[in-house]
Protein backbone atom coordinates (compact mmCIF):
# COMPACT_ATOMS: atom_id res chain seq x y z
CA UNK A 1 0.00 0.00 0.00
CA UNK A 2 1.41 2.97 -0.79
CA UNK A 3 1.90 6.31 1.77
CA UNK A 4 -0.89 8.39 -0.20
CA UNK A 5 -3.44 5.54 0.15
CA UNK A 6 -2.43 5.20 3.66
CA UNK A 7 -2.86 8.75 4.17
CA UNK A 8 -6.52 9.00 2.39
CA UNK A 9 -7.32 5.66 4.86
CA UNK A 10 -6.10 7.27 8.08
CA UNK A 11 -8.41 10.80 7.15
CA UNK A 12 -11.61 9.13 6.13
CA UNK A 13 -11.26 6.97 9.47
CA UNK A 14 -10.53 9.86 11.75
CA UNK A 15 -13.87 11.55 10.25
CA UNK A 16 -16.38 8.31 10.76
CA UNK A 17 -14.80 8.59 14.24
CA UNK A 18 -15.09 11.94 14.67
CA UNK A 19 -18.15 12.54 12.93
CA UNK A 20 -20.35 10.54 15.36
CA UNK A 21 -18.99 12.51 18.54
CA UNK A 22 -19.86 15.84 16.80
CA UNK A 23 -23.30 14.99 16.93
CA UNK A 24 -23.45 13.40 20.51
CA UNK A 25 -25.49 14.79 23.45
CA UNK A 26 -24.72 18.19 25.20
CA UNK A 27 -24.11 19.58 21.78
CA UNK A 28 -25.18 23.46 20.51
CA UNK A 29 -25.07 25.28 17.39
CA UNK A 30 -24.68 28.95 17.02
CA UNK A 31 -24.55 30.82 13.87
CA UNK A 32 -25.34 33.95 12.36
CA UNK A 33 -24.75 38.06 13.32
CA UNK A 34 -20.89 38.75 13.15
CA UNK A 35 -21.95 41.68 15.39
CA UNK A 36 -23.14 38.94 18.10
CA UNK A 37 -20.35 36.42 17.65
CA UNK A 38 -18.28 38.08 20.07
CA UNK A 39 -20.86 38.03 22.80
CA UNK A 40 -21.56 34.33 21.50
CA UNK A 41 -17.74 33.27 21.97
CA UNK A 42 -17.48 34.81 25.31
CA UNK A 43 -20.39 33.55 26.63
CA UNK A 44 -19.91 29.87 25.20
CA UNK A 45 -16.61 29.96 26.72
CA UNK A 46 -17.59 30.56 29.93
CA UNK A 47 -20.80 28.21 29.60
CA UNK A 48 -18.44 25.14 28.35
CA UNK A 49 -15.84 25.57 31.10
CA UNK A 50 -19.10 25.48 34.03
CA UNK A 51 -20.32 22.51 31.92
CA UNK A 52 -17.76 19.81 30.32
CA UNK A 53 -19.63 18.09 29.12
CA UNK A 54 -21.52 20.17 26.77
CA UNK A 55 -19.86 21.10 23.25
CA UNK A 56 -20.95 24.39 21.45
CA UNK A 57 -19.72 25.45 18.25
CA UNK A 58 -20.30 28.98 16.44
CA UNK A 59 -19.95 30.39 12.94
CA UNK A 60 -20.35 33.90 11.82
CA UNK A 61 -21.62 34.30 8.36
CA UNK A 62 -24.25 36.81 9.02
CA UNK A 63 -27.71 37.29 10.38
CA UNK A 64 -29.59 36.03 7.02
CA UNK A 65 -27.15 32.83 7.48
CA UNK A 66 -28.09 32.21 10.82
CA UNK A 67 -31.94 32.55 10.33
CA UNK A 68 -31.26 30.29 6.85
CA UNK A 69 -29.75 27.62 9.03
CA UNK A 70 -32.76 27.59 11.72
CA UNK A 71 -34.88 27.22 8.58
CA UNK A 72 -32.84 24.34 8.01
CA UNK A 73 -32.64 23.05 11.24
CA UNK A 74 -28.85 23.09 10.99
CA UNK A 75 -28.33 25.55 14.05
CA UNK A 76 -29.72 25.24 17.89
CA UNK A 77 -29.54 29.32 17.75
CA UNK A 78 -29.71 31.76 14.95
CA UNK A 79 -27.57 35.10 15.74
CA UNK A 80 -29.27 38.24 14.28
CA UNK A 81 -28.76 42.03 15.07
CA UNK A 82 -32.20 42.51 13.35
CA UNK A 83 -35.51 41.64 13.96
CA UNK A 84 -36.47 38.38 11.54
CA UNK A 85 -38.13 39.90 8.85
CA UNK A 86 -42.36 39.12 8.17
CA UNK A 87 -41.41 37.14 4.95
CA UNK A 88 -38.33 34.98 6.64
CA UNK A 89 -41.22 34.31 9.78
CA UNK A 90 -43.56 32.67 6.64
CA UNK A 91 -40.62 30.55 5.45
CA UNK A 92 -39.69 29.44 8.84
CA UNK A 93 -43.38 28.30 9.70
CA UNK A 94 -44.09 26.69 6.19
CA UNK A 95 -40.61 24.44 7.44
CA UNK A 96 -42.26 24.06 10.63
CA UNK A 97 -39.98 25.80 12.32
CA UNK A 98 -40.93 28.56 14.92
CA UNK A 99 -38.72 31.57 15.42
CA UNK A 100 -38.49 32.84 19.25
CA UNK A 101 -36.65 35.64 20.10
CA UNK A 102 -34.44 36.33 22.89
CA UNK A 103 -33.14 39.65 23.16
CA UNK A 104 -29.85 39.38 24.99
CA UNK A 105 -27.81 42.75 24.46
CA UNK A 106 -28.70 46.19 23.09
CA UNK A 107 -25.84 47.14 20.54
CA UNK A 108 -25.63 50.91 20.41
CA UNK A 109 -23.92 52.40 16.69
CA UNK A 110 -21.32 55.12 16.69
CA UNK A 111 -20.04 57.33 13.90
CA UNK A 112 -16.16 57.32 13.69
CA UNK A 113 -13.81 59.91 11.98
CA UNK A 114 -10.31 59.94 11.70
CA UNK A 115 -8.54 61.74 14.96
CA UNK A 116 -6.96 64.04 13.49
CA UNK A 117 -10.66 65.06 11.94
CA UNK A 118 -11.87 68.55 13.86
CA UNK A 119 -15.32 67.51 13.86
CA UNK A 120 -16.26 65.64 17.07
CA UNK A 121 -20.54 66.17 17.00
CA UNK A 122 -22.89 65.47 14.77
CA UNK A 123 -26.63 65.78 14.47
CA UNK A 124 -28.66 62.67 13.55
CA UNK A 125 -29.82 65.26 10.59
CA UNK A 126 -26.24 66.23 9.88
CA UNK A 127 -25.72 62.42 9.82
CA UNK A 128 -28.69 61.25 7.57
CA UNK A 129 -27.68 64.32 4.68
CA UNK A 130 -23.88 63.11 4.63
CA UNK A 131 -24.78 59.75 4.18
CA UNK A 132 -27.63 60.94 1.47
CA UNK A 133 -24.88 62.60 -0.07
CA UNK A 134 -26.51 65.99 0.12
CA UNK A 135 -23.60 67.13 2.98
CA UNK A 136 -20.16 66.27 1.11
CA UNK A 137 -17.67 68.50 2.35
CA UNK A 138 -16.41 68.60 5.95
CA UNK A 139 -16.33 72.40 6.09
CA UNK A 140 -20.26 72.19 5.87
CA UNK A 141 -19.80 70.69 9.23
CA UNK A 142 -17.57 72.67 11.18
CA UNK A 143 -14.60 70.42 9.83
CA UNK A 144 -11.58 71.66 7.33
CA UNK A 145 -12.15 72.21 4.03
CA UNK A 146 -12.09 68.51 3.08
CA UNK A 147 -14.27 66.07 0.94
CA UNK A 148 -15.95 63.28 3.28
CA UNK A 149 -15.87 60.11 2.19
CA UNK A 150 -18.65 58.27 3.07
CA UNK A 151 -17.86 54.38 4.40
CA UNK A 152 -20.68 51.99 5.24
CA UNK A 153 -21.27 48.36 5.42
CA UNK A 154 -22.43 45.97 3.05
CA UNK A 155 -26.19 46.58 2.17
CA UNK A 156 -27.23 43.36 3.56
CA UNK A 157 -25.59 43.64 6.60
CA UNK A 158 -27.80 43.90 10.09
CA UNK A 159 -25.61 47.15 11.01
CA UNK A 160 -26.29 48.67 7.82
CA UNK A 161 -30.05 47.87 7.57
CA UNK A 162 -30.39 49.35 11.88
CA UNK A 163 -28.10 52.46 10.76
CA UNK A 164 -30.40 53.43 7.40
CA UNK A 165 -33.45 52.97 9.74
CA UNK A 166 -32.39 54.70 12.56
CA UNK A 167 -30.54 57.26 11.14
CA UNK A 168 -31.65 57.70 7.30
CA UNK A 169 -35.41 56.83 7.79
CA UNK A 170 -35.12 54.22 4.83
CA UNK A 171 -33.26 57.05 2.65
CA UNK A 172 -31.02 55.44 0.13
CA UNK A 173 -27.03 55.96 1.61
CA UNK A 174 -25.55 57.78 -2.05
CA UNK A 175 -24.19 54.87 -4.29
CA UNK A 176 -20.86 56.84 -3.72
CA UNK A 177 -20.58 55.28 -0.72
CA UNK A 178 -17.96 52.93 0.22
CA UNK A 179 -18.79 49.64 1.37
CA UNK A 180 -16.55 46.92 3.61
CA UNK A 181 -17.71 43.81 4.73
CA UNK A 182 -17.49 43.71 8.74
CA UNK A 183 -17.02 46.36 11.47
CA UNK A 184 -13.13 45.62 11.79
CA UNK A 185 -12.81 46.82 7.96
CA UNK A 186 -14.51 50.15 8.79
CA UNK A 187 -11.94 50.94 11.73
CA UNK A 188 -8.95 50.09 9.55
CA UNK A 189 -10.38 51.86 6.54
CA UNK A 190 -11.20 55.23 8.82
CA UNK A 191 -8.05 55.07 10.73
CA UNK A 192 -5.88 55.23 7.58
CA UNK A 193 -8.06 58.19 6.04
CA UNK A 194 -8.77 61.52 7.34
CA UNK A 195 -11.32 62.39 4.98
CA UNK A 196 -13.88 59.30 6.01
CA UNK A 197 -16.62 58.59 7.92
CA UNK A 198 -17.80 55.52 9.01
CA UNK A 199 -20.02 53.60 11.52
CA UNK A 200 -19.98 50.78 13.50
CA UNK A 201 -21.30 48.63 16.50
CA UNK A 202 -20.05 49.93 20.11
CA UNK A 203 -18.15 46.94 20.78
CA UNK A 204 -15.71 47.43 17.66
CA UNK A 205 -14.47 50.59 19.10
CA UNK A 206 -10.49 51.17 19.85
CA UNK A 207 -7.96 53.93 19.95
CA UNK A 208 -7.30 54.06 16.04
CA UNK A 209 -10.45 55.93 15.62
CA UNK A 210 -12.50 58.73 16.65
CA UNK A 211 -15.48 58.53 18.30
CA UNK A 212 -18.53 60.74 17.35
CA UNK A 213 -21.31 62.26 19.59
CA UNK A 214 -24.38 62.46 17.90
CA UNK A 215 -26.49 65.36 18.93
CA UNK A 216 -23.98 65.82 21.58
CA UNK A 217 -25.25 62.81 23.51
CA UNK A 218 -22.00 60.15 23.62
CA UNK A 219 -22.54 56.61 23.12
CA UNK A 220 -21.76 54.63 25.85
CA UNK A 221 -23.52 51.98 28.14
CA UNK A 222 -25.68 54.26 30.14
CA UNK A 223 -27.43 56.39 27.20
CA UNK A 224 -27.80 53.41 25.37
CA UNK A 225 -30.04 51.79 27.69
CA UNK A 226 -32.12 54.72 28.73
CA UNK A 227 -32.40 55.22 25.14
CA UNK A 228 -30.93 59.08 24.89
CA UNK A 229 -28.35 57.79 22.29
CA UNK A 230 -30.30 57.65 19.16
CA UNK A 231 -28.49 55.45 17.64
CA UNK A 232 -29.42 52.32 19.42
CA UNK A 233 -30.69 48.56 18.86
CA UNK A 234 -31.32 45.12 20.38
CA UNK A 235 -29.83 41.86 19.54
CA UNK A 236 -31.66 39.20 19.22
CA UNK A 237 -30.92 35.11 19.76
CA UNK A 238 -33.25 33.24 17.45
CA UNK A 239 -34.68 29.51 18.31
CA UNK A 240 -36.98 27.09 17.47
CA UNK A 241 -39.36 27.08 19.63
CA UNK A 242 -39.49 27.25 23.69
CA UNK A 243 -35.53 26.53 23.80
CA UNK A 244 -34.38 23.03 25.68
CA UNK A 245 -31.98 21.10 26.78
CA UNK A 246 -28.73 23.02 26.49
CA UNK A 247 -29.61 25.42 24.31
CA UNK A 248 -32.36 26.16 27.14
CA UNK A 249 -28.88 26.85 29.91
CA UNK A 250 -27.32 28.34 27.24
CA UNK A 251 -29.45 31.05 26.87
CA UNK A 252 -30.52 31.24 30.54
CA UNK A 253 -26.74 31.22 31.49
CA UNK A 254 -26.62 34.51 29.05
CA UNK A 255 -29.36 36.10 30.79
CA UNK A 256 -28.04 35.42 33.80
CA UNK A 257 -25.91 38.27 35.57
CA UNK A 258 -22.96 36.69 34.66
CA UNK A 259 -23.66 36.29 31.11
CA UNK A 260 -24.72 39.93 31.32
CA UNK A 261 -21.45 40.73 32.92
CA UNK A 262 -19.93 39.30 29.66
CA UNK A 263 -22.14 41.52 27.34
CA UNK A 264 -20.87 44.08 29.03
CA UNK A 265 -17.10 43.48 28.88
CA UNK A 266 -17.53 42.83 24.98
CA UNK A 267 -18.33 46.62 24.59
CA UNK A 268 -22.46 46.01 24.26
CA UNK A 269 -24.86 47.18 26.75
CA UNK A 270 -26.49 44.59 28.95
CA UNK A 271 -30.44 44.37 28.75
CA UNK A 272 -31.03 43.94 32.58
CA UNK B 1 -6.95 -10.30 -14.35
CA UNK B 2 -5.10 -10.57 -18.16
CA UNK B 3 -3.51 -7.56 -19.06
CA UNK B 4 -6.04 -6.65 -21.46
CA UNK B 5 -8.75 -6.57 -19.32
CA UNK B 6 -6.92 -4.54 -16.84
CA UNK B 7 -6.72 -2.19 -19.73
CA UNK B 8 -10.19 -1.77 -19.99
CA UNK B 9 -10.93 -0.94 -16.27
CA UNK B 10 -9.06 1.74 -16.15
CA UNK B 11 -10.06 3.44 -19.32
CA UNK B 12 -13.64 2.87 -17.85
CA UNK B 13 -12.06 4.48 -14.68
CA UNK B 14 -10.77 7.25 -16.22
CA UNK B 15 -14.23 7.86 -18.41
CA UNK B 16 -16.13 7.52 -15.01
CA UNK B 17 -14.14 10.29 -13.18
CA UNK B 18 -14.17 12.79 -16.10
CA UNK B 19 -17.14 11.91 -16.41
CA UNK B 20 -17.89 13.03 -12.42
CA UNK B 21 -16.48 16.18 -12.83
CA UNK B 22 -18.38 17.48 -15.94
CA UNK B 23 -21.80 16.31 -14.10
CA UNK B 24 -20.42 18.48 -10.95
CA UNK B 25 -19.74 21.00 -13.32
CA UNK B 26 -22.84 20.87 -15.05
CA UNK B 27 -25.03 20.61 -11.43
CA UNK B 28 -23.50 23.81 -10.58
CA UNK B 29 -24.59 25.53 -13.58
CA UNK B 30 -28.17 24.27 -13.45
CA UNK B 31 -28.49 25.67 -9.64
CA UNK B 32 -27.22 29.34 -10.46
CA UNK B 33 -29.41 29.64 -13.05
CA UNK B 34 -32.40 27.77 -10.52
CA UNK B 35 -31.54 29.89 -7.90
CA UNK B 36 -30.94 33.28 -10.55
CA UNK B 37 -33.50 33.31 -12.95
CA UNK B 38 -36.44 33.67 -10.59
CA UNK B 39 -35.21 37.67 -9.95
CA UNK B 40 -36.54 38.18 -13.67
CA UNK B 41 -40.03 37.67 -12.63
CA UNK B 42 -39.45 40.64 -11.12
CA UNK B 43 -37.05 43.19 -13.21
CA UNK B 44 -36.65 42.66 -17.24
CA UNK B 45 -33.05 41.68 -18.12
CA UNK B 46 -32.71 45.17 -19.47
CA UNK B 47 -33.56 46.78 -16.71
CA UNK B 48 -31.04 44.49 -14.46
CA UNK B 49 -28.31 44.75 -16.74
CA UNK B 50 -28.66 48.35 -17.66
CA UNK B 51 -30.11 49.56 -14.67
CA UNK B 52 -27.77 52.40 -12.64
CA UNK B 53 -29.45 51.54 -9.02
CA UNK B 54 -28.51 49.09 -6.94
CA UNK B 55 -30.59 49.24 -3.81
CA UNK B 56 -31.07 45.40 -2.66
CA UNK B 57 -32.26 45.78 1.09
CA UNK B 58 -34.34 48.79 0.35
CA UNK B 59 -38.41 48.86 -0.33
CA UNK B 60 -39.19 48.82 -3.34
CA UNK B 61 -35.72 47.57 -4.19
CA UNK B 62 -33.74 48.49 -6.60
CA UNK B 63 -31.90 45.41 -8.50
CA UNK B 64 -29.21 47.34 -11.34
CA UNK B 65 -26.26 46.43 -11.97
CA UNK B 66 -24.48 48.22 -14.45
CA UNK B 67 -22.40 50.62 -11.92
CA UNK B 68 -21.19 47.01 -10.49
CA UNK B 69 -20.51 45.43 -14.57
CA UNK B 70 -18.77 49.11 -15.48
CA UNK B 71 -16.71 48.35 -12.20
CA UNK B 72 -15.74 44.82 -13.50
CA UNK B 73 -14.67 45.60 -16.61
CA UNK B 74 -13.13 49.04 -15.62
CA UNK B 75 -10.71 47.14 -13.29
CA UNK B 76 -10.19 44.53 -15.98
CA UNK B 77 -9.35 46.83 -18.73
CA UNK B 78 -6.60 48.81 -16.74
CA UNK B 79 -4.82 45.47 -15.46
CA UNK B 80 -4.71 44.55 -18.27
CA UNK B 81 -3.10 47.21 -19.77
CA UNK B 82 -0.28 46.71 -17.14
CA UNK B 83 -0.16 43.20 -17.19
CA UNK B 84 -0.09 42.09 -20.45
CA UNK B 85 3.50 43.80 -21.71
CA UNK B 86 4.57 43.01 -18.35
CA UNK B 87 3.11 39.01 -18.78
CA UNK B 88 4.15 39.01 -22.65
CA UNK B 89 7.58 40.98 -22.38
CA UNK B 90 8.88 39.05 -19.09
CA UNK B 91 7.63 35.66 -20.92
CA UNK B 92 9.74 36.50 -23.96
CA UNK B 93 12.84 37.27 -21.59
CA UNK B 94 12.76 34.47 -19.94
CA UNK B 95 12.40 31.86 -23.39
CA UNK B 96 14.09 33.49 -25.46
CA UNK B 97 17.42 36.15 -24.16
CA UNK B 98 17.87 35.04 -20.17
CA UNK B 99 20.77 32.95 -19.78
CA UNK B 100 19.89 29.41 -18.19
CA UNK B 101 20.72 30.27 -14.39
CA UNK B 102 18.95 33.35 -14.47
CA UNK B 103 16.25 32.10 -16.51
CA UNK B 104 15.75 29.30 -13.50
CA UNK B 105 15.28 31.70 -11.46
CA UNK B 106 13.13 34.08 -12.64
CA UNK B 107 10.38 31.17 -13.72
CA UNK B 108 10.31 29.93 -10.10
CA UNK B 109 9.54 33.70 -8.89
CA UNK B 110 7.07 33.84 -11.59
CA UNK B 111 5.45 31.02 -10.39
CA UNK B 112 5.68 31.80 -6.72
CA UNK B 113 3.59 35.41 -7.69
CA UNK B 114 1.16 33.15 -8.85
CA UNK B 115 0.78 30.86 -5.41
CA UNK B 116 0.72 34.02 -3.33
CA UNK B 117 -3.34 33.90 -1.72
CA UNK B 118 -5.52 36.89 -2.96
CA UNK B 119 -5.85 37.96 0.27
CA UNK B 120 -2.37 38.29 1.44
CA UNK B 121 -2.15 40.35 -1.82
CA UNK B 122 -5.55 42.29 -1.03
CA UNK B 123 -4.47 43.20 2.39
CA UNK B 124 -1.28 44.22 1.29
CA UNK B 125 -3.18 46.83 -0.86
CA UNK B 126 -5.60 47.73 2.04
CA UNK B 127 -2.92 48.81 4.72
CA UNK B 128 0.39 49.82 2.24
CA UNK B 129 -0.85 50.85 -1.08
CA UNK B 130 -3.96 52.63 0.01
CA UNK B 131 -2.37 54.67 2.45
CA UNK B 132 0.17 55.60 -0.03
CA UNK B 133 -1.89 56.33 -2.71
CA UNK B 134 -3.83 58.82 -0.75
CA UNK B 135 -0.73 60.44 0.21
CA UNK B 136 1.28 60.58 -2.54
CA UNK B 137 -1.66 61.99 -4.70
CA UNK B 138 -3.53 63.86 -1.89
CA UNK B 139 -6.54 61.79 -2.74
CA UNK B 140 -9.99 61.62 -0.53
CA UNK B 141 -9.32 57.59 -0.98
CA UNK B 142 -6.57 55.27 -2.05
CA UNK B 143 -9.43 52.09 -2.32
CA UNK B 144 -9.74 52.59 -5.71
CA UNK B 145 -9.55 51.44 -9.41
CA UNK B 146 -5.73 52.09 -9.40
CA UNK B 147 -5.34 50.26 -6.27
CA UNK B 148 -7.21 47.17 -7.17
CA UNK B 149 -5.58 47.11 -11.09
CA UNK B 150 -2.39 47.27 -9.92
CA UNK B 151 -3.31 44.48 -8.16
CA UNK B 152 -5.49 42.66 -10.44
CA UNK B 153 -2.35 42.68 -12.53
CA UNK B 154 0.37 41.10 -10.37
CA UNK B 155 -2.60 38.27 -10.27
CA UNK B 156 -2.94 38.12 -13.92
CA UNK B 157 1.06 38.56 -14.81
CA UNK B 158 2.02 34.94 -13.64
CA UNK B 159 -0.55 33.65 -16.35
CA UNK B 160 0.15 35.76 -18.92
CA UNK B 161 3.77 35.07 -18.55
CA UNK B 162 3.76 31.13 -17.93
CA UNK B 163 1.13 30.75 -21.26
CA UNK B 164 3.11 32.66 -23.33
CA UNK B 165 6.48 30.87 -22.25
CA UNK B 166 4.73 28.00 -23.18
CA UNK B 167 3.92 29.29 -27.03
CA UNK B 168 7.14 30.81 -27.66
CA UNK B 169 9.09 27.79 -26.77
CA UNK B 170 7.02 25.54 -29.15
CA UNK B 171 8.20 28.30 -32.05
CA UNK B 172 10.73 25.39 -33.89
CA UNK B 173 14.33 26.10 -33.60
CA UNK B 174 13.96 25.90 -37.64
CA UNK B 175 12.50 29.39 -37.89
CA UNK B 176 15.07 31.32 -35.74
CA UNK B 177 18.23 29.29 -37.34
CA UNK B 178 16.62 30.26 -40.61
CA UNK B 179 15.99 33.70 -39.43
CA UNK B 180 19.63 34.19 -38.35
CA UNK B 181 21.06 32.45 -41.75
CA UNK B 182 19.09 35.42 -43.76
CA UNK B 183 20.91 37.45 -41.27
CA UNK B 184 18.88 38.91 -39.01
CA UNK B 185 19.54 40.06 -35.54
CA UNK B 186 18.39 38.89 -32.28
CA UNK B 187 15.98 41.46 -32.03
CA UNK B 188 14.52 41.30 -35.64
CA UNK B 189 14.30 37.55 -35.37
CA UNK B 190 12.06 38.00 -31.84
CA UNK B 191 9.90 40.77 -32.65
CA UNK B 192 9.32 39.14 -36.62
CA UNK B 193 9.78 35.57 -36.40
CA UNK B 194 8.96 34.19 -32.87
CA UNK B 195 6.29 36.76 -31.74
CA UNK B 196 4.32 36.08 -34.89
CA UNK B 197 4.89 32.70 -34.72
CA UNK B 198 4.02 32.33 -31.24
CA UNK B 199 0.84 34.89 -31.62
CA UNK B 200 -1.94 32.50 -30.85
CA UNK B 201 -0.33 31.15 -27.61
CA UNK B 202 0.23 34.57 -26.64
CA UNK B 203 -3.34 35.94 -26.95
CA UNK B 204 -4.54 32.86 -25.31
CA UNK B 205 -2.21 33.63 -22.73
CA UNK B 206 -3.43 37.73 -22.43
CA UNK B 207 -7.14 36.70 -22.37
CA UNK B 208 -6.97 33.96 -19.78
CA UNK B 209 -5.13 36.02 -17.97
CA UNK B 210 -8.15 39.14 -18.24
CA UNK B 211 -10.48 35.71 -17.05
CA UNK B 212 -8.47 36.00 -14.13
CA UNK B 213 -8.67 39.01 -13.42
CA UNK B 214 -12.04 39.70 -14.05
CA UNK B 215 -13.22 36.59 -11.88
CA UNK B 216 -11.29 37.56 -8.99
CA UNK B 217 -13.34 38.48 -5.95
CA UNK B 218 -10.93 38.91 -2.64
CA UNK B 219 -8.87 41.52 -4.36
CA UNK B 220 -11.50 43.64 -5.37
CA UNK B 221 -13.72 42.88 -2.41
CA UNK B 222 -11.06 44.34 -0.26
CA UNK B 223 -8.98 47.03 -2.20
CA UNK B 224 -11.66 48.77 -4.86
CA UNK B 225 -13.54 50.69 -2.42
CA UNK B 226 -17.14 49.01 -3.04
CA UNK B 227 -19.01 52.23 -4.24
CA UNK B 228 -22.41 50.86 -6.63
CA UNK B 229 -21.75 54.10 -8.42
CA UNK B 230 -20.16 54.47 -12.25
CA UNK B 231 -16.80 55.92 -11.67
CA UNK B 232 -16.08 59.25 -12.88
CA UNK B 233 -12.58 58.81 -12.86
CA UNK B 234 -9.58 56.22 -12.21
CA UNK B 235 -8.93 57.07 -8.50
CA UNK B 236 -12.88 56.56 -8.13
CA UNK B 237 -13.88 53.22 -5.57
CA UNK B 238 -15.99 51.11 -7.93
CA UNK B 239 -17.64 47.61 -6.60
CA UNK B 240 -16.99 44.90 -8.87
CA UNK B 241 -19.55 42.35 -9.06
CA UNK B 242 -17.36 39.64 -7.46
CA UNK B 243 -17.22 41.78 -4.52
CA UNK B 244 -20.97 42.46 -4.06
CA UNK B 245 -21.68 38.86 -4.70
CA UNK B 246 -19.36 38.52 -1.33
CA UNK B 247 -20.32 41.35 0.50
CA UNK B 248 -23.75 40.79 0.37
CA UNK B 249 -24.50 36.90 0.37
CA UNK B 250 -23.68 36.49 3.80
CA UNK B 251 -26.66 38.50 5.13
CA UNK B 252 -29.46 37.78 1.57
CA UNK B 253 -32.36 36.57 3.08
CA UNK B 254 -33.06 33.05 1.84
CA UNK B 255 -34.37 33.52 -1.56
CA UNK B 256 -35.42 36.72 -1.77
CA UNK B 257 -35.43 38.91 -3.93
CA UNK B 258 -31.75 40.01 -3.45
CA UNK B 259 -30.66 36.83 -3.53
CA UNK B 260 -32.31 35.50 -6.59
CA UNK B 261 -30.08 39.00 -8.35
CA UNK B 262 -27.12 38.03 -6.54
CA UNK B 263 -27.23 34.91 -8.43
CA UNK B 264 -28.40 36.27 -11.66
CA UNK B 265 -25.44 38.44 -10.85
CA UNK B 266 -23.22 35.45 -10.56
CA UNK B 267 -25.16 34.43 -14.59
CA UNK B 268 -23.76 37.58 -15.88
CA UNK B 269 -20.33 37.01 -14.73
CA UNK B 270 -20.47 33.78 -15.81
CA UNK B 271 -21.69 34.68 -19.03
CA UNK B 272 -18.13 36.95 -19.62
CA UNK B 273 -15.85 34.86 -18.21
CA UNK B 274 -17.23 31.98 -20.48
CA UNK B 275 -17.32 34.67 -23.82
CA UNK B 276 -13.14 35.38 -22.43
CA UNK B 277 -12.94 31.45 -22.67
CA UNK B 278 -14.72 30.85 -25.69
CA UNK B 279 -12.45 33.74 -27.73
CA UNK B 280 -9.63 32.27 -26.28
CA UNK B 281 -10.46 29.45 -27.84
CA UNK B 282 -11.64 30.67 -30.92
CA UNK B 283 -8.31 32.65 -31.62
CA UNK B 284 -6.21 29.11 -30.77
CA UNK B 285 -8.18 27.28 -32.94
CA UNK B 286 -8.05 30.32 -35.89
CA UNK B 287 -4.65 31.43 -35.92
CA UNK B 288 -3.13 27.77 -35.04
CA UNK B 289 0.23 27.34 -36.16
CA UNK B 290 0.32 24.13 -38.44
CA UNK B 291 3.38 22.10 -39.37
CA UNK B 292 6.29 22.20 -36.65
CA UNK B 293 5.02 25.04 -35.07
CA UNK B 294 1.74 23.60 -33.68
CA UNK B 295 1.36 23.51 -30.36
Amino acid sequence: MSRLTKIIITAMLCLLIAAPAALAKGNVVIKGSTTVLPVAQAAAEAYMKLHKDVNISLSGGGSGDGIKALMDKSTDIANSSREMKPKEVEQAKAKGVNPVAHTVAIDAIVPIVHPQNRVRNLSLDQLSQIYQGKIRNWKEVGGENLAIVVISRDSSSGTYESWGHLVLNGARVTPRAQLQASNGAIVQAISKNRYAIGYIGIGYLNKSVQALTVGGVPATAKTALTKQYPIARPLYMYTDGTPKGDTEGFIKFLLSKKGQEIVKKEGFVPVK
Amino acid sequence: MTRYQKEIVIKNLFFILSLISILILGLIVVFLFREGLPIFREVSVREFIFGREWYPTYSPPAYGIWPLIVGSLIVTLFSSLLAVPLGVLSAVYISEIAPPAIKEILKSIIELLAGLPSVVLGFFGMVIIAPWLQDTFDLPTGLNIVNASVLLAVMAVPTISSISEDALYAVPQDFKEASYALGATKFETIARIIIPAALSGISTAVILGMARAIGETMVVLMVAGGAAAIPESIFDSVRPMPASIAAEMGEAPFRSGHYHALFATGIILFFMTLAFNLIADFIAQKFKEVGSATL
